[in-house]
């Protein structure tokens, strides 16, 4: 997963995103911060393929994704997971649809989703909430519904915009170690957040801070707290 | 296990339950209906100018009223003669004076006219089905050979009738392709409906790795089956109406106008109109919907 001097624009206006260049290692595990209004979320479009960069290049799987053919993207979304910031988990469908989605996109047979689904909601503690819909869950169950989903169809990358903007310290600490089990299990992680604390609970974890469009570590070396000056 | 079946159930979950084009469904029942009548009326009214054409328009009769029996016999002659040349007359053949006397029989007795009353001489002539509308062609080129031939020209009220009722079979075949094309308006608005209702959804779909062809044949398959059942029930409007109308016109007993007793393939022809529409809703909404998906990322 490469970014070249990416750069994004939206519409007339200063880019929001500016010279964006970073390469991310497979299995590694990846902190994005920086103030609100400073593009991660952005970023993270880009990454999973729900945006295009203005200018640059990015890199995935091998390959230049950055003009790929609109028919050629659903190959390669269905191998990113994502927990979007505001989730988009679909109203109409109970958490058990929810969680196979992806199962269902990707041509799954009926009978061979359910056990999936069922170890994936217990994983997530909604075992009991299969047939409710999210309208009717906590905001930090939905956020679990919108974890389960993203993981379900084991992707190769995990991209998690904010996962833990809406639970309480203790379901964030579960959360991430959810996120670090997966890791171990050689999933690569890009998490944003601007949760500080967070960030020093994996400890193998970098780092990477945007501020006002520009990325101030490029490498990911860095980590939080930095290892020394 | 579950059944192969609830797989596409499953699919179909994918978008909120219940129906997905708003009015579109009654707009194609009112369209139905008024195609079913068209339709109806148009076939009809083109069988029945059919049976017209062939049951009167072909024939024609020539009269020769000419005193002088020397000279209406050479005239009547040179008309068979002339008549027998034209390509547009399949026969012409004399009437014999004998049945003419027998078919005056019964306005003026057996014993008939008598010597000093002059009959005219008949040619009954059969047209060709070109021929049909030219009558005055016909009359013209006897006029040359035998003046005192008089043309008794059913094409003459005929042609008119028939060319009246053909013109309005093709407004009828019109009025139904005009509403084949506001069926499809009709489904591309209610597809960009569904589409701008459903846009998140659908954002969510393709970012989950949705391809335009799946999400298409959710929104192509709820379209078709409303288009179905507004054609179904529109459909089901109009032939109530057309049997009823039909039942009508038969006791009025209007034959020269064939409606009420349509031919089998006409009725067949009509009963396929919603499977038709059906098609062409599923059509319609695929092509929109694929174009609009197009524009998406
Ligand atoms: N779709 C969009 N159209 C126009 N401007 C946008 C859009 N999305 C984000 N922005 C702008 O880009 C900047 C970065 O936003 P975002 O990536 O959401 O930041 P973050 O996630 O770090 O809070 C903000 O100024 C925001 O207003
Ligand atoms: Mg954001």
């Amino acid at each position: 997963m490469q970014f070249e001097e990416v750069g994004l624009r939206y519409g007339a206006d200063a880019e929001t995103l500016v010279d964006v260049s970073f390469t991310l290692e497979e299995g590694g595990f990846y902190f994005l911060t920086g103030p609100s209004g400073a593009g991660k979320t952005s970023l993270l479009k880009m990454l999973y393929l729900a945006q295009r960069p203005t200018r640059g290049k990015i890199s995935m799987f091998g390959q230049e994704v950055t003009g790929l053919a609109r028919d050629r993207l659903p190959g390669f979304r269905r191998r990113i997971g994502v927990v979007f910031q505001d989730f988009r988990l679909l109203s109409h469908l109970t958490v058990f649809d929810n969680i196979a989605l992806p199962l269902r996109v990707a041509g799954v047979e009926e009978h061979d989703l359910q056990a999936p689904v069922r170890e994936m909601l217990a994983w997530v503690g909604l075992a009991q909430r299969a047939e409710a819909r999210p309208a009717t869950l906590s905001g930090g169950e939905q956020q679990r519904v919108a974890i389960a989903r993203a993981v379900i169809a084991r992707p190769e990358i995990l991209v998690a915009d904010e996962p833990t903007g809406n639970v309480d310290p203790e379901m964030a600490a579960r959360l991430l170690h959810l996120f670090d089990a997966l890791n171990k299990l050689g999933t690569t992680l890009v998490v944003a957040t601007h949760d500080l604390h967070l960030l020093s609970r994996v400890s193998r974890a970098q780092m990477m801070r945007l501020d006002r469009g520009r990325l101030s570590d490029p490498t990911g070396s860095l980590r939080y707290p930095p290892r020394s000056a | 296990m579950k059944l192969p079946a609830s797989a596409t159930a499953a699919d179909r979950r994918l978008l909120p339950e219940g129906r997905l084009a708003g009015p579109m469904p009654w707009v194609i029942a009112i369209m139905m209906f008024l195609t079913a009548l068209a339709g109806a009326a148009g076939l009809g009214i083109g069988a029945a100018a059919v049976e017209l054409r062939q049951g009167l328009g072909e024939r024609l009769t020539v009269q020769i009223v000419e005193a002088n029996p020397d000279t209406r016999n050479a005239q009547a002659r040179a008309a068979l003669r002339t008549l027998s040349k034209l390509p547009e007359v399949k026969l012409a053949t004399r009437v014999g004076d004998a049945e003419i006397t027998r078919m005056l029989a019964p306005w003026f007795g057996a014993g008939g006219l008598g010597e000093d009353v002059p009959i005219p001489a008949l040619i009954d002539v059969s047209l060709t089905p070109e021929g049909i509308d030219h009558g005055d062609m016909i009359a013209g080129a006897l006029a040359r050979v035998a003046p005192a031939a008089h043309v008794d020209n059913t094409s003459e009220w005929l042609g008119p009738l028939a060319r009246l009722m053909h013109g309005l079979a093709l407004l009828a075949a019109g009025i139904v392709l005009l509403m084949m094309g506001a069926t499809a308006a009709a489904v591309v608005l209610a597809a960009r409906g569904a589409l701008n209702t459903h846009r998140a959804t659908i954002d969510t779909l393709h970012l989950l790795g949705a391809t335009d062809v799946q999400v298409a044949r959710l929104f192509q398959r709820r379209i078709a089956l409303d288009a179905l059942f507004g054609g179904g029930i529109g459909f089901l409007a109009g032939i109530l109406v057309i049997l009823l109308l039909g039942a009508e016109i038969s006791r009025v007993g209007s034959a020269l106008l064939g409606v009420g007793h349509l031919p089998p393939a006409a009725w067949l022809l009509i009963a396929i109109l919603p499977f038709l529409a059906m098609a062409l809703a599923t059509v319609t909404a695929r092509i929109t919907v694929v174009n609009a998906l197009r524009q998406m990322l």
